[in-house]
């Protein structure tokens, strides 16, 4: 018998998680505000958000720690608010704060987790070596975790987390602080991952790590103000167009810029300006001349695609300023 | 002295904790209005050669001068023209916002009146003055980290240390972060920042990539950029796990990245994407699409590395 | 040294402390407790030690000598035993502490002007209060026998002052009632003080390490002895309230008589605090995690003073090695002074040599816990 094939079977007609309308409410704090969205099977999703958008809440109410204000989900078929701790047997969690035992080694975690997973005892030593060898911790079965860098940490709490084969993963800010090299391999690790079928609802600070996922969601003030492919929100979000200009006295250049006939936006972006523009075709070299003839040397415009974090400011942005025009509405009535 | 000459300077600087080499000679010099970015895996010795700047730990061996002063010499001197935000930011969360200015103001010996003046300008910048009563532990994460920098700017250095500062701060308020840094930057200061964001290290004039304690490689990020060995191609593809294994031991590819939409191939050579489409079509794989893309300075950071790493 | 940094780390700690009442309650509730537990648990007085009497005389003036021990507050007659084996039980079963034997010629030898001897027999178990109980006993028929012999003397036709001059009065000065509470609570205000003081600074060093506000402030210009001063001096004055409930709870509630004057009390108390508040900072800056800062703060000051500064322990009776250690514990200083000022009503002239001591052992540690404080993350 083999219960995780047994679960995959049962959730491969339906999403592997299914939210309608989620709202988590704490007092008068709207935390989750009527969010819906689906995952399908082997898809790994990533979650976007400023501090306190209500990334963690949504995760913590799909794990079935915390029972939705209103609003359903199923993860992995099964209905979070009426059965959490079935829900809880068929996911994986890992959080950046994942708590494994300094003092125990590498096999005693695992062991660990496997027990309190109750993996089936026949088939402990076949997972723990699984987790092992996928984490990349081959040789290391014996090392305290304490002595462990913050890179092989995170694979190892990763390793734990999937020893039960969980059909659904959630992954709350994994690689935070962890270096760029073990951030490739870990991401190497989801791929392949998913690929063997298993769902990802990754959330990240990292705007370079959405690339990696297969469709993104950003979340602000509890709101999802955007889901799509990578490069479906990098080509909608953005209102514009965007400029590189580099110019010699940046400082003097800016609130120029920022004053300039079909400027959107115009921040400081290391040696460079980066200017949202209406028509970049046309504002490009309208900006040039401007500059020139303020005497601001050596001034060149070249359109740029935007990054994930230019639209990520860009749609939190409009989020915020919605928020603040609906409050005031609010406000203005008696 | 030149408005170029350097306000901070490392000479040969080494740390060894016993055996462990945490900091090889390293050397590098920034000039006022520069921010210099410290560039590396957990390891590299970046907190540490942030630290020896900062004067709180003492090397090995070599000579640090920040404004003239040498700082292992005169620590206590030179730690007056210092501002070092480590990344763990003593923050008193028991203590107001203001309470908080306060204490390093004094510690820094700031007038009073200089105090209000600038604290009031820095928060107004921030968009902190609201939370002037509110306790710092009470605090989101990047407002704290915004407060952080606020106490470490009111005796206004001449250089600041900070150590990896937007760790876990979300892009809005990095931004934010970032705008105050240029902020100094335009008023002369040297900045030295350590991140283990890429991303960010793009914002930073100049570039040190460290690794093992040692600086790989030093440059603008366009110079950096242009350093890059080969080229990255992206291929759109619904099947990445298939086309990365088409594509392993293909000549040419260096390494596969897998990402959302498919791949990133970073190959030897530019031209080599005739090859990779010939052989992710032999193998069977649906390809929409294959494009040379610019390099992201993650990219060039692992492929520099591996070299680095592979000694010529 | 700048005083601005001073203060600014004063008021910053100061700020801390409000911020924390719970904290400030303990440090101020728990010397309130010490002393009421201390103070009433550590009572070197014995009372009412249970008494046998086995009378083989019972006559008038056996029953008189029983009402006096009956009377004193030392005993208390618990059973009257009807032969000897009823006494020997009574000790064995330690109903009683000390058995009275009157023999039956007890009067008629007293009348005869002879010697009459009464029979104390006593619990061996607990040497101490064996020997104490025995000294009562003794005072007890001393006094009887006094009487006594005045009333043979007057029935012989006599007066007092023909009587025999020679008499032995031993009169206890500055404890007239002999109280041992009144040479033991000023000790425990000592003890309570050495043991709070030092928790009370244990912690501020380690704390800074704990929370990650260490790196950045040993990376500003303050000093290490602006630091140390700047962070004492608010808890000087918790420290300073502390005193003052032990001291207060010592003459209002333990009736401790006080002779001395408050200026006296205030100075040398001041002194003592200074000792051990900068041992809690040595301690602190010495152990960067709080739980060890406060058990090493713990141990270094509750055992050498409960042991060594002769609060509880004579120091005179100890062997010479050990007495020379006392020395080395700041409270015997303190002890010393906190006895002289309450009993004896001395002041700052008569104490100079502790007063001295006192100053000397502050000097050091201040200059040892100063130079522990190293500026560095190495």
């Amino acid at each position: 018998m083999n219960p995780p094939d047994a679960a995959l079977a049962t959730t491969s007609a339906a999403p592997a998680i299914a939210v309608d309308g989620l709202t988590k409410r704490f007092g008068a704090f709207t935390a989750l505000d009527g969010v819906s969205f689906a995952a399908g099977q082997g898809e790994i999703m990533g979650f976007l958000g400023p501090n306190g958008a209500g990334k963690s809440t949504l995760i913590r109410i799909l794990c079935g720690l915390l029972h939705p204000s209103a609003g359903q989900a199923r993860v992995a078929g099964i209905d979070v608010a009426r059965q959490p701790e079935a829900v809880r047997a068929r996911i994986g969690y890992m959080s950046q704060k994942f708590s494994l035992y300094g003092d125990l080694s590498v096999v005693e975690n695992l062991r660990f987790f496997a027990g309190i997973y109750s993996v089936p005892r026949a088939e402990m030593a076949g997972r723990i070596a699984y987790a092992v060898a996928m984490a990349g911790l081959g040789g290391q079965e014996n090392t305290l975790v304490a002595n462990l860098a913050g890179g092989w940490k995170q694979r190892l709490a990763l390793g734990a987390a999937i020893l039960h084969r969980p059909p659904v993963l959630f992954l709350d800010e994994p690689t935070s602080g962890v270096d760029p090299e073990s951030r490739r391999r870990f991401w190497e690790l989801i791929h392949t991952l998913s690929g063997d079928g298993v769902t990802v609802l990754v959330s990240t600070h990292y705007m370079d790590e959405a690339e990696y996922c297969h469709r993104i969601a950003l979340i602000a003030r509890g709101r999802l103000i955007a889901l799509g492919t990578p490069l479906e929100i990098k080509r909608h979000s953005l209102d514009g167009e965007l400029l590189a200009l580099a110019c010699a006295d940046l400082g003097r250049a800016l609130p120029l810029v920022q004053g300039a006939a079909g400027v959107r936006d115009a921040a400081l972006f290391g040696s460079r300006i980066h200017v949202t523009v209406d028509e970049a075709a046309r504002r490009g070299p309208e900006l040039e001349a401007l500059l020139a003839a303020r005497g601001i040397a050596g001034a060149t415009a070249r359109p740029i695609a935007p990054t994930m974090e230019d639209s990520f400011v860009s749609l939190v942005g409009k989020a915020a300023l919605n928020a603040a025009t609906s409050a005031n509405a609010a406000g203005a009535r008696p | 002295m030149t408005p170029s000459a350097p306000i901070v300077e490392a000479r040969e600087v080494s740390k060894r904790f016993g055996a462990l080499v945490a900091v090889d000679r390293l050397s590098f010099a920034v000039p006022p209005g520069e921010i210099f970015g410290l560039v590396g895996p957990d390891g590299a010795g970046k907190t540490t050669t942030m630290r020896m700047l900062a004067g709180v730990m003492r090397p090995d061996g070599g000579q640090i001068v920040a404004d003239g002063v040498d700082v292992l010499a005169h620590p206590e001197q030179a730690k007056r023209h210092i501002s070092y935000m480590p990344q763990r930011f003593g923050l008193y969360e028991d203590l107001t916002v203001d309470e908080n200015i306060r204490f390093y103001a004094d510690l820094f010996d700031v007038p009073r009146d200089v105090r209000e003046t600038r604290a009031a300008a820095m928060l107004a910048a921030s968009d902190m003055l609201p939370f002037r009563k509110r306790l710092a532990g009470q605090l989101s994460g990047g407002m704290k980290q915004k407060l952080g920098l606020t106490c470490a700017l009111v005796h206004t250095p001449k250089v600041v240390l900070l150590d990896e500062p937007t760790t876990g701060v979300d892009p809005l308020s990095r931004r934010e972060f970032w705008q105050i840094l240029y902020g100094l930057r335009a008023e002369g200061v040297a900045l030295v920042i350590s991140t283990a964001y890429l991303d960010e290290a793009e914002r930073c004039d100049r570039l040190a990539l460290l690794h093992g304690g040692r600086m790989v490689h030093c440059d603008t990020p366009a110079g950096l950029k242009a350093r890059m060995p080969g080229a990255m191609l992206e291929v759109v593809s619904p099947e990445p796990r298939r086309a990365r294994d088409a594509l392993a031991g293909q000549p040419g590819v260096r390494g596969v990245l897998l990402i959302g939409i498919g791949l990133h191939v970073h190959v030897d050579a530019a031209g080599r994407s005739a090859g990779i489409a010939a052989a992710l079509a032999a193998a069977g794989v649906p390809v929409s699409e294959i494009a040379e893309v610019a390099p992201s300075i993650e990219d060039l950071f692992v492929a520099l590395l591996d070299n680095a790493e592979t000694p010529a | 040294m700048k005083l601005r940094r001073i203060q600014a780390i004063a008021v910053k700690e100061a700020l801390q402390i409000v911020r924390d009442p719970r904290s400030l309650m303990i440090a101020l509730l728990v010397p309130l407790m010490q002393m009421v537990i201390f103070g009433y648990g550590v009572n070197l007085d014995i009372r009412h030690i249970p008494l046998c009497v086995l009378d083989h005389e019972n006559g008038q003036q056996s029953r008189n000598l029983v009402a006096r021990f009956a009377a004193s507050n030392y005993f208390s007659l618990r059973r009257a035993a009807g032969s000897d084996r009823e006494v020997a039980q009574a000790l064995d079963e330690g109903d009683c502490g000390i058995a009275l034997v009157i023999p039956a010629d007890f009067s008629q030898r007293l009348n005869d002007g002879g010697r009459a001897t009464v029979q104390a027999l006593l619990d061996g178990t607990d040497s101490n209060t064996a020997n104490i109980a025995a000294g009562y006993a003794k005072s007890v028929v001393a006094a009887f026998s006094a009487a006594a012999q005045l009333d043979a003397v007057q029935r012989r036709g006599g007066t007092l002052q023909t009587q025999t001059p020679v008499g032995v009065e031993a009169r206890v000065w500055f404890n007239e009632a002999l109280e041992s509470r009144n040479f033991i609570v000023p000790g425990i205000v000592a003890l309570v003080m050495a043991i709070v003081g030092a928790q009370l600074t244990s912690l501020t060093i380690a704390r800074e390490w704990e929370r990650g506000t260490m790196e950045l402030l040993v990376s500003t210009p303050v000093q290490p002895m602006e630091l140390m001063i700047g962070k004492l001096l608010p808890y000087f004055a918790v420290g300073l309230a502390d005193a003052a409930i032990c001291l207060g709870l010592a003459v209002f509630w333990f009736e401790v008589p006080f002779h001395g004057t408050v200026a006296t009390l205030l100075f040398t108390s001041s002194l003592f605090l200074t000792v051990v508040l900068c041992i809690g900072y040595l301690v602190s800056v010495s152990i960067r995690s709080q739980v060890g800062a406060s058990q090493v703060a713990l141990l270094a000051t509750m055992l050498p003073t409960t042991l060594l500064s002769g609060f509880s322990f004579p120091i005179e009776q100890m062997p010479a090695a050990v007495q020379a250690a006392t020395f080395l514990v700041s409270a015997r200083y303190y002890v010393e002074i906190l006895k002289a000022v309450f009993l004896k009503g001395a002041g700052v002239v008569e104490l100079a040599v502790p007063i001295l001591c006192l100053a000397l052992y502050a000097a050091v540690v201040v200059v040892l816990a100063a130079r522990a404080f190293r500026k560095t993350l190495d």
